[in-house]
């Protein structure tokens, strides 16, 4: 019996719509008053939304607003901007936000990537490795924060434990200004590895087999490929974790605001931590726009940094 | 033309997803949540109450939830528990902000002013409260008194919460620290509390008392402010823009501190609030200075214990750091409604009748129709300590003060750090000087 198979057919799009006169050149809205009719639930709630907002915190940041009155209260001009520039605790919130950046970016980073190279080899359950090292990634902040707190406490909690089994002396996990950030950091590589691992399955799938079986007709051992032909061919991937990851990082708050409240001492308040501490709590909401607007500039500096790094990778852009 | 694959997502689906999703929007309808989204109010027989108690009192005040709820079958009582300190006060303020506050709030009578200050709470009006027996002399003189702003009323005070000296009695007694009776016998001066301490951590190996410093910066600061105002001192004036430590008598209490903790190693330099608290109730320590509200949880763990004032260190009056638990009701869009305030008045009536519960917890009660009656007197060990609430110490007013404000959050952060041994005495003074010079010099937002 003969199978028939059918071609697929394929539809042509309808040609575009053209006004009278001569063609245009690409257009960017695509059809014109459709596309924005379309776009237009998105632009409305965006602006509303986002936008608005936005312009009206720079412009509350220039009035010595506070939250429980109405209004935006008396003019201060650049006063808000002055104390938050010379405010010590303005300086050592961004100093803990650039500390926290550096203590997790570089392991989220480098053992994303191991980790994704290694499940990429499993040959057996691969499946469970993708999972286990996933799952993480979607508990909430504050029972991933509940979790850690009761493995740091002192004396009881799990690692403390763990630690004086072995012969050490445990440190104060979150009680000792130089140990609480790199708790903090720990608790948030295990919580949002699975994110960068997942952007590298992704790119390491992408990378095409023959290139490997080429490099190991030519004698390379495996440590060359990865070095030769992998790490290059990532390095798109790379640079998207590198930056999703440094923007993450300086937006933090969840693990501060739960775990420590920003202590001991002060010494792990983030900088959207120090906003939320003088606007919301200090009903100082005029300075927390200053504080905020100049964090916004610093992170804005950070993207235009990869915009510029990447220009010549993404010829669009 | 063939059509979209079988597996597609077609049309009919669609709509049907819609119809469906439509129909559960209807389901929550009836309840607050629904309310809160379709923006129609609480319903008539609804009380919303917010308060932050947790541990011990947070038991204590589900009782006395439960006793209005029996008396009061036909109100739908919906009380919300909140993180302690800042958390609290932040959401508070910004419910009433949004104009969508609880009913009945409670609020630490030093954080009271501020929200008063910044037009957040309901006047209430001396004919409103007689209507539901509440009148000035059926308080505590101090704590009504304290309360005021400009002769109004914005609160009502339902204890004064002082900070108290819990001990085993079976390790004081080993240590022979207990008297005939078996109570402790009144430690006065420095030298007779080292002393007791010194004795105590030899019958228990480890510490002679206990209180939390880790993640915990108001006990630190009830410890140095009630040391501090027994020599005398004060931190704030003028509502907070004036700061008037006597950097001498601050650091002879941060040097006694340190010797305890540091140099003579009686307490542990390094143990958060909920450590402290076991390690007196498994008994590694004789002494646990805290709240009086822990006794529920000491209770619990039948660890044999009493409680007392804490001694006069530094000898001069007695002094000890205390606050009050008021009942406030929060600025509302129905605020006319004569009704809801009656319902919410009543609640607050009903919380003074339970003064028993709740001195149960540890509080020494501010309603004086129980604290004059025979069954407070009965209470022990509760009733032992009541005079600190002639003698309380409340926290100096400034909008940044308060219990679990950002002045207690400076100022306990640098004394934990001198009993950690992280920081010198000096250091810590300096740098209380500059944190609070920063809010000092910050005009007030209320």
């Amino acid at each position: 019996m003969a199978t028939t198979i059918e071609p697929p057919t394929i539809r042509t799009p309808p040609p575009a719509r053209r006004t009278t006169g001569t063609r245009r050149e690409a257009r960017p809205l695509g059809h014109g008053r459709p596309a924005l009719l379309m776009l237009a639930p998105f632009l409305v709630l965006y602006v509303l939304f986002i936008v608005g907002p936005a312009v009206y915190g720079v412009v509350m940041s220039f009035f010595d607003t506070s939250m429980v009155s109405t209004g935006l209260g008396t003019f201060a001009g650049f006063d808000n901007y002055g104390e938050a520039l010379t405010s010590g605790d303005f300086w050592a919130a961004m100093w803990h936000t650039l500390w926290f950046t550096i203590l997790t970016t570089p392991p989220l980073i480098v053992l994303a990537l191991v980790f994704a190279l290694l499940a990429e080899r499993a040959r057996r359950a691969r499946w469970f490795f993708r999972l286990a090292f996933f799952l993480p990634y979607i508990l909430p902040s504050a029972v991933v924060a509940l979790i850690w707190i009761w493995m740091y406490t002192p004396a009881l909690g799990l690692l403390t434990r763990t630690m004086t089994a072995l012969g050490f002396a445990e440190p104060n996990w979150l009680g000792d200004p130089d140990w609480a950030m790199v708790s903090l950091a720990v608790t948030t590589v295990w919580w949002t590895l699975g994110f960068n691992f997942v952007l590298y399955l992704a790119g390491l799938q992408d990378i095409p087999r023959d290139l490997y079986e080429a490099s190991a007709i030519d004698g390379a051992g495996p440590w060359q490929q990865i070095r030769m032909i992998t790490l290059p061919l990532l390095s798109r991937t790379t640079s998207l974790v590198v930056v999703l990851q440094i923007i993450a990082s300086m937006k933090v708050f969840d693990q501060m605001y739960i775990m420590t409240q920003g202590g001991p001492n002060f010494a792990t308040r983030s900088l959207l931590e120090y906003v939320f501490d003088v606007g919301f709590t200090d009903f100082r909401s005029g300075y927390a726009a200053a504080a905020s607007t100049l964090f916004f500039v610093a992170v804005l500096a950070v993207s235009t940094g990869w915009v510029v790094m990447t220009r010549r990778q993404e010829p669009e852009l | 033309m063939t059509g979209p694959p079988r597996n597609a997502f077609t049309r009919r689906d669609m709509l049907r997803a819609t119809l469906l999703g439509a129909g559960t929007l209807a389901l929550p309808s009836c309840s607050a949540v629904g309310a809160g989204l379709l923006d129609t109010g609480p319903s008539a027989g609804s009380l919303a109450y917010w308060n932050l108690f947790g541990g011990g009192d947070g038991v204590r005040m589900t009782q006395m939830e439960d006793g209005y709820r029996r008396a009061n079958p036909g109100v739908d009582l919906q009380a919300v528990t909140l993180a302690w300190g800042n958390p609290y006060y932040t959401k508070l303020a910004l419910a009433t902000v949004g104009d969508k506050p609880p009913d009945v709030a409670v609020s630490h009578l030093t954080r009271m002013k501020t929200l008063a200050a910044g037009n957040l709470l309901q006047e209430l009006r001396p004919e409103d409260l007689e209507r539901h027996g509440m009148t000035a002399d059926r308080f505590n003189r101090r704590a009504w008194d304290a309360g005021l702003i400009d002769g109004r009323i914005y609160a009502i005070p339902i204890d004064t919460h002082p900070f108290v000296l819990f001990y085993n009695t079976k390790i004081c007694d080993e240590a022979g620290l207990l008297d005939a009776k078996g109570k402790l016998r009144p430690i006065r001066g420095q030298d007779a509390f080292v002393d007791a301490l010194t004795r105590l951590k030899k019958v228990t190996g480890q510490y002679g008392a206990t209180h939390g410093i880790n993640s915990d910066t108001a006990t630190p600061w009830r410890l140095f402010q009630t040391l501090y105002a027994q020599l005398g001192g004060e931190v704030l004036a003028d509502d907070g823009t004036r700061i008037v430590i006597d950097d001498a008598k601050a650091r002879q209490v941060l040097d006694f501190l340190r010797q305890l903790t540091v140099e003579k190693g009686l307490m542990p330099g390094s143990i958060d609030y909920q450590g402290a608290i076991a390690l007196f109730a498994s008994g590694a320590a004789g002494f646990h200075l805290n709240g009086e509200w822990e006794i529920s949880t000491f209770q619990t763990a039948q660890t044999p214990f009493s409680m007392t004032l804490v001694p006069n260190v530094f000898g001069g009056d007695y002094a000890v750091q205390a606050d009050s638990h008021t009942l406030v009701l929060p600025v509302r869009p129905d605020q006319d409604d004569r009704a809801r305030l009656d319902l919410s008045l009543g609640f607050v009536r009903s919380m003074l009748d339970q003064s028993l519960t709740w001195a149960e917890g540890g509080h020494v009660p501010a309603w004086q129709p129980f604290a004059t009656s025979g069954r407070y007197e009965k209470l022990t060990p509760q009733s032992d300590y009541a005079a600190a609430a002639d003698a309380a110490v409340y926290d100096p007013p400034a909008w940044y003060s308060g219990s679990g404000s950002n002045f207690e959050i400076v100022m306990g952060s640098a004394v934990g750090a001198v009993e950690s041994g992280g920081m010198s005495a000096e250091a810590a003074i300096a740098q209380i000087r500059s944190k609070l010079s920063e809010l000092a010099n910050t005009a007030p937002p209320v």
